[in-house]
C-alpha cells in the first residue's frame, strides 16, 4: 500500500474515531471525575479547553467556575507569530498547594501545555497538576502526556484537529486540511 | 525617498513602529487596546512578569528629560522580560556634539531591539525611523508639539474602560490646544475610533480656530465646552505660555478655564476626569476634582503601563525589516 | 570659435520670433539669425534638428556658496550645475561667509567665477553691513565692483526707519533694492501657518508675515522713490498687494521660485526636511494664485532658488534642518511643466526665465551689462539649446550640485539641455 494511501486510511479511521461527540465527551466526563478530589480545581486551556471545562464543572457538580489559563505570555513562538490578544488568563483560588486538573481540547506537540504551566507558575506553586484532553494525537515535540485522553488517533501532518463551537452551543471535533 | 505608506506599517499593514496615532487604522487601534486588556491583568499577579521580550533589549532615548514617562517605559519593558537601557541625551543647542544619525547609528551597532524616542523636535522619530536598522522598531515618546501615541492609547483605553462604546461619547479636551501633544493623540485615537463629539476648550491663543480641520469643535467658553460631556481631559499648563504673551497669568487662566467641582456639574453626573500629569493644583484643575469620584487620573497611570507593554510586545512580534 | 546651430526652433521671447532657423555665432557676437551667409565658416556645427534654441537663462537667485565653501570647490561645481540647466546668467545673494559687503570680496568672487568660463555671475551686494541691519554698505563702490542691486537675503531688517534710509539712499543713485518680503517677528516659523501646521505642531509662518512687509515696502517706495525687486512671492494676499502696486505705477518687479510654482505645505510628508524651504510652501490657493499670476505678468521672473545643503545639515528634525534644495538644474524643466500644464504659450514660458529676469537685473543701474536674455543679430551669444522631449526622473545621483536634496525628488521632468553656449564659447555639451 503507498504511504497516501495509508495516510488516507488512518485519516479517516481518525474522523469516524472522532465522529460521535457524546461518547467522546461521556469519556472525558468519566476520566476526570476519576482524577478529581474533593478540592480539585478545573482550569480549561483558552478557548477550546475552556468550553469543555464548563461542562465538566457543571456536570460533576463542582462548586463555582472553572479557571482560564491563557497560553499568550508563554508562548515560544512569539518571534514568529507575534502576539495574540485573546481571552486572558483568569484564576479566582490560589495555585499555591492547589490541586489542579487542566483541560484542553487537542493534545498535540505539547508546547501550549509546556507555555501553560509556565502560567500556572506565575500565580504560584501548585500541589499538583494533571491534564485531560478530548483528542490526544500524534506530533508530540516535548516530553509532555496527558493523564486523561478520549480518544487517541493518528494524523498526517497534513491534517489538523480543532474543537468547534457552533452558534447554538454545540461542540464538535472537525478534521481539516492545515492551511 | 518619497514615503508611500505610513512609515509605521510594514507591507503586511502590520504595525512595526509607534509614531502617531493619526494615520493607523481603528483595527490597529484595537489590537493596541485588547493587548493592554491582557497586560492588565499581569500587572496583579504575584509575578508581575511575562517573558514575552527576554532577550530583547529596549533603548530609551531621551533628547528631552522625563523621569516620569521613562521610567513607566522602564517598568513595561521589564515586566516583559526585557533588557532596559537608559540613554540621558540632554540636548542644548549649544553642545551639538555628535550628530543625531551617528548617535542612531552607533546605537543600532549595539543590538537594540526597540528605541523609546523623546525630542523637543517635531517629526524627529519619523527621522530616527527611517534610519535604524532594518529589524529595529521605534516608540516615539512624545515629539515637540506633534505626537505623543502612547498616551494617546492609554488614554482611549481608560475612556473605553470606564464607558465602553466610543459612538455615544461626548469628549471635552480643555486647555493648551495648541502646544500639546497629548491633545492631537487624543484627537487623532477618538476620531478614528469613532467618538460622537470632541471639543477642544481654551482662550484663541491657546485653541486656535484651524484646529477644527482635524474634526473637532472649537469652544473658548468653558461651559459650552463642557456642557453634557462624558469625558473631560484636563491638560498642563506650562508657564512658558505666560512669556510668550499667550496668556496674562495662571490666576486669569484658571478663572476662565480651571476645572472646579462646581463647573464639573455642567458635565453629565457620571462623567470622568482625566489628566495626563503632571498636574498644577489650582491652575487647570482643582485638587478636590483631582482627588474627587470623577477622577480617573490615578487608573490612568496604572494602564499607562499595561499599554506600553502592549505597544512594545505587539511591535517587537511584527517583522520590521519589510 | 564660430558656432553654427542648424535646423533648431528658434524662439526669442522678447521679440516672438518663433521659427526654424540657422543661428551663427562669431566672436562673442550672435551674427545672423536665419539666412547664414556663404562667407561664414564655422569650426562647430551644432544639429539642432528637435530641439529649442532659446536665449540663455537668466536665473535671479542661485547660491554658490562662495565666499565661504572655497574648501569644497562649490564655486566651480554649482556653476558647472548652472550651465547644464541652460543657465548663462546668474544673481547671487549676499548671505555669503563673509558677507558681500566689501567690493574687494565682490571683485574676487567675480575673478574666480570669469576664470572658470561658464555663466556670467551678477552678485548682489548687502544692503547694510554683514546685513546686520545698522549700518549701510557703500553702495557705489559694491556697484562699481560689479553689484546689480543690493538686498538683505533673507534676513529680517530689525527696523522700518532703516529700510526707509536704505531705500532712500539706493534710489539715490537708481540703485535696485532686492528684498525678500517677510516680517521679522511674525516670521519665525518654519512650515507655512495653518491646519498642516498645527496637525504637525510645527512653528507657523501667517501669511500676514508677508502682506505686512509687502504693504510696509510699498509705502516706503511711495516716499524714497526707490525701485525694488520682491524676492520669493509666496501667497495669493501678498500678489493682490503686488498687483495693485504696479496698478500704481511704482518700480516694483518681483519672482517666484520653482518651489511655490509646484509644491504645498502637505508635500512636506511625514516631516521631510527637503521640503523645508524659505519661503514656506503654502496651500492650494496660493499655488494657484502664483501660476496665474506667473502667467498673467504680475510675476515678472521665475528662479530656482538654487540652494544647496549638505546631507548633515538635511538629516535632522525638521526644525533643526537647514533650508534650502538644489534647484539650478530643474529651473528649465519645472518652467516646460507649468506651462504644459496650464497651457501656457512657450513664449512666455521663456521670457520668465530670459528676456524678464535680464531687464530686472538691467533696471538697477545705468549701463548695460551683458546677459542678454535676447537672442537679436548684432546681440551677445548666450543660448540654450534644449530637447523638449526626453523624460527623466529627478534623483540625488543625476544633480551635478554638491547638494543632492531637492523637494522635487523621484519626480519626472521632460526636457534635456544640449548644448549651453556662454560669450560666443560653449560651456556646456550633454
Amino acid at each position: 500500500m503507498s504511504a497516501i494511501d495509508s495516510d488516507a486510511l488512518r485519516a479517516q479511521s481518525a474522523v469516524d474515531a472522532v465522529r460521535d461527540m457524546p461518547t467522546l465527551y461521556q469519556a472525558l466526563l468519566l476520566g476526570v471525575g476519576a482524577l478529581c478530589r474533593s478540592d480539585t480545581h478545573l482550569v480549561g486551556i483558552a478557548t477550546g479547553g475552556a468550553w469543555l471545562a464548563e461542562r465538566l464543572q457543571s456536570d460533576l457538580k463542582l462548586s463555582g467556575e472553572p479557571g482560564v489559563l491563557s497560553s499568550a505570555m508563554h508562548r515560544d513562538d512569539f518571534a514568529q507569530r507575534g502576539l495574540a490578544a485573546r481571552e486572558p488568563t483568569r484564576l479566582d483560588f490560589d495555585v499555591n498547594g492547589a490541586h489542579i486538573i487542566v483541560i484542553d481540547d487537542v493534545l498535540y506537540t505539547g508546547r501550549t501545555i509546556r507555555a501553560v504551566i509556565n502560567e500556572l507558575y506565575d500565580f504560584g506553586r501548585p500541589a499538583s497538576v494533571a491534564l485531560a484532553v478530548l483528542v490526544d494525537r500524534n506530533g508530540r515535540e516535548l516530553p509532555i502526556q496527558a493523564d486523561v485522553a478520549a480518544v487517541r488517533i493518528e494524523l498526517p501532518v497534513s491534517k489538523s484537529v480543532a474543537l468547534r463551537q457552533d452558534v447554538a452551543g454545540e461542540l464538535s471535533v472537525v478534521i481539516k486540511d492545515r492551511r | 525617498m518619497l514615503y508611500r505608506r505610513n512609515p509605521q506599517l510594514n507591507k503586511n499593514g502590520e504595525l512595526v513602529h509607534l509614531l502617531s496615532i493619526e494615520g493607523l487604522p481603528a483595527s490597529i487601534l484595537r489590537q493596541v487596546l485588547d493587548t493592554a486588556e491582557n497586560f492588565v491583568s499581569v500587572n496583579d499577579r504575584e509575578v508581575k512578569k511575562v517573558p514575552l521580550l527576554r532577550g530583547r533589549s529596549v533603548f530609551n532615548l531621551f533628547f528631552e528629560n522625563s523621569t516620569r514617562t521613562r521610567t513607566t517605559f522602564e517598568i513595561a519593558a521589564k515586566r516583559l522580560s526585557a533588557d532596559v537601557i537608559n540613554l540621558d541625551i540632554a540636548r542644548s543647542s549649544a553642545s551639538k556634539g555628535e550628530s543625531l544619525l551617528d548617535t542612531i547609528a552607533n546605537l543600532s551597532a549595539m543590538a537594540a531591539d526597540i528605541f523609546v524616542v523623546r525630542h523637543s523636535e517635531s517629526g524627529a522619530p519619523y527621522l530616527i525611523a527611517k534610519h535604524v536598522a532594518p529589524h529595529v522598531h521605534v516608540i516615539n515618546a512624545g515629539d515637540g508639539r506633534h505626537s505623543h501615541p502612547t498616551q494617546g492609547l492609554l488614554d482611549m483605553f481608560t475612556i473605553r474602560h470606564y464607558k465602553k462604546d466610543f459612538s455615544n461619547l461626548t469628549v471635552a479636551i480643555v486647555g493648551d490646544v495648541l502646544h500639546s501633544r497629548v491633545a492631537r493623540s487624543d484627537i487623532h485615537g477618538l476620531t478614528t475610533l469613532g467618538a460622537a463629539e470632541v471639543r477642544v476648550v481654551g482662550p484663541k491663543t491657546l485653541v486656535p480656530a484651524d484646529l477644527a480641520q482635524m474634526g473637532v469643535r472649537v469652544c473658548h467658553n468653558l461651559e459650552e465646552g463642557i456642557r453634557d460631556c462624558d469625558v473631560v481631559i484636563a491638560l498642563r499648563l506650562q508657564n512658558e505660555r505666560m512669556s510668550g504673551a499667550l496668556l496674562p497669568s495662571a490666576q486669569e487662566y484658571f478663572t476662565s478655564y480651571g476645572l472646579t467641582r462646581e463647573r464639573l456639574q455642567w458635565a453629565k453626573p457620571d462623567a470622568i476626569v482625566m489628566h495626563p500629569g503632571p498636574i498644577n493644583r489650582g491652575v487647570e484643575i482643582d485638587s478636590d476634582v483631582v482627588d474627587g469620584a470623577q477622577s480617573v487620573i490615578l487608573p490612568q497611570v496604572t494602564f499607562g503601563i499595561a499599554v506600553r507593554m502592549a505597544v512594545m510586545s505587539l511591535v517587537a512580534g511584527n517583522d520590521a525589516s519589510e | 570659435m564660430k558656432i553654427l546651430i542648424q535646423g533648431g526652433r528658434v524662439v526669442d521671447p522678447s521679440s516672438g520670433f518663433d521659427q526654424l532657423a540657422d543661428v551663427a555665432v562669431a566672436a562673442g557676437r550672435i551674427v545672423s539669425i536665419g539666412a547664414v551667409s556663404s562667407d561664414f565658416h564655422a569650426n562647430k556645427t551644432i544639429d539642432a534638428q528637435g530641439c529649442v534654441v532659446a536665449p540663455g537663462l537668466v536665473d535671479l537667485a542661485v547660491r554658490l556658496r562662495e565666499p565661504g565653501h572655497e574648501h569644497a570647490r562649490m564655486l566651480q561645481s554649482e556653476m558647472a550645475a548652472a550651465v547644464a540647466g541652460g543657465v548663462t546668467s546668474l544673481v547671487c545673494p549676499p548671505d555669503t561667509d563673509p558677507v558681500l559687503d566689501e567690493p574687494g570680496l565682490v571683485e574676487m568672487l567675480r575673478y574666480r567665477s570669469e576664470k572658470l568660463h561658464q555663466c556670467r555671475v551678477f552678485p548682489l551686494g548687502a544692503l547694510t553691513r554683514s546685513l546686520r541691519g545698522e549700518v549701510l554698505t557703500e553702495m557705489v563702490s559694491l556697484t562699481q565692483a560689479g553689484c546689480v542691486g543690493f538686498g538683505q537675503a533673507d534676513v529680517p531688517l530689525p527696523s522700518l526707519k532703516i529700510l526707509l534710509r536704505a531705500l532712500q539712499y539706493a534710489s539715490t543713485f537708481g540703485y535696485s533694492v532686492w528684498l525678500r518680503p517677510q516680517d521679522r517677528d511674525l516670521g519665525t516659523g518654519v512650515v507655512a501657518s495653518g491646519p498642516l501646521a498645527t496637525r504637525m505642531g510645527l512653528a507657523g509662518i501667517p501669511v500676514a508675515a508677508e502682506t505686512i512687509a509687502i504693504y510696509s515696502i510699498v509705502a516706503l517706495m511711495r516716499s524714497s522713490g526707490a525701485r525694488v525687486h520682491l524676492c520669493r512671492l509666496s501667497s495669493a494676499a501678498g500678489l493682490d498687494l503686488v498687483r495693485q502696486a504696479k496698478a500704481e505705477g511704482l518700480p516694483l518687479t518681483c519672482d517666484v521660485s520653482i518651489h511655490s510654482l509646484h509644491l504645498i505645505d502637505t508635500d512636506i510628508g511625514y516631516f521631510d526636511s527637503r521640503s523645508h524651504l524659505k519661503p514656506p510652501l503654502r496651500q492650494q490657493r496660493d499655488r494657484d494664485a502664483i501660476r496665474g499670476a506667473l502667467a498673467d505678468g504680475t510675476i515678472d521672473a521665475l528662479v530656482s532658488d538654487h540652494s544647496p545643503v549638505d546631507e548633515d545639515q538635511k538629516t535632522l528634525p525638521f526644525a533643526e534642518s537647514e533650508a534650502g534644495a538644489s534647484a539650478v538644474e530643474l529651473l528649465l524643466g519645472m518652467a516646460l511643466k507649468w506651462a504644459e500644464a496650464d497651457g501656457v504659450a512657450l513664449r512666455r514660458a521663456l521670457e520668465v526665465l530670459t528676456s524678464a529676469p535680464a531687464d530686472i537685473i538691467r533696471a538697477g543701474h545705468a549701463g548695460p551689462r551683458g546677459g542678454a536674455g535676447r537672442l537679436v543679430a548684432g546681440g551677445v551669444a548666450d543660448l540654450c539649446v534644449y530637447d523638449p522631449y526626453p523624460e527623466w526622473v529627478i534623483t540625488a545621483n543625476n544633480l551635478r550640485s554638491q547638494g543632492k536634496h531637492t523637494p522635487f525628488s523621484g519626480y519626472a521632468l521632460r526636457s534635456r539641455v544640449r548644448w549651453t553656449i556662454v560669450g560666443g564659447t560653449l560651456a556646456f555639451e550633454a
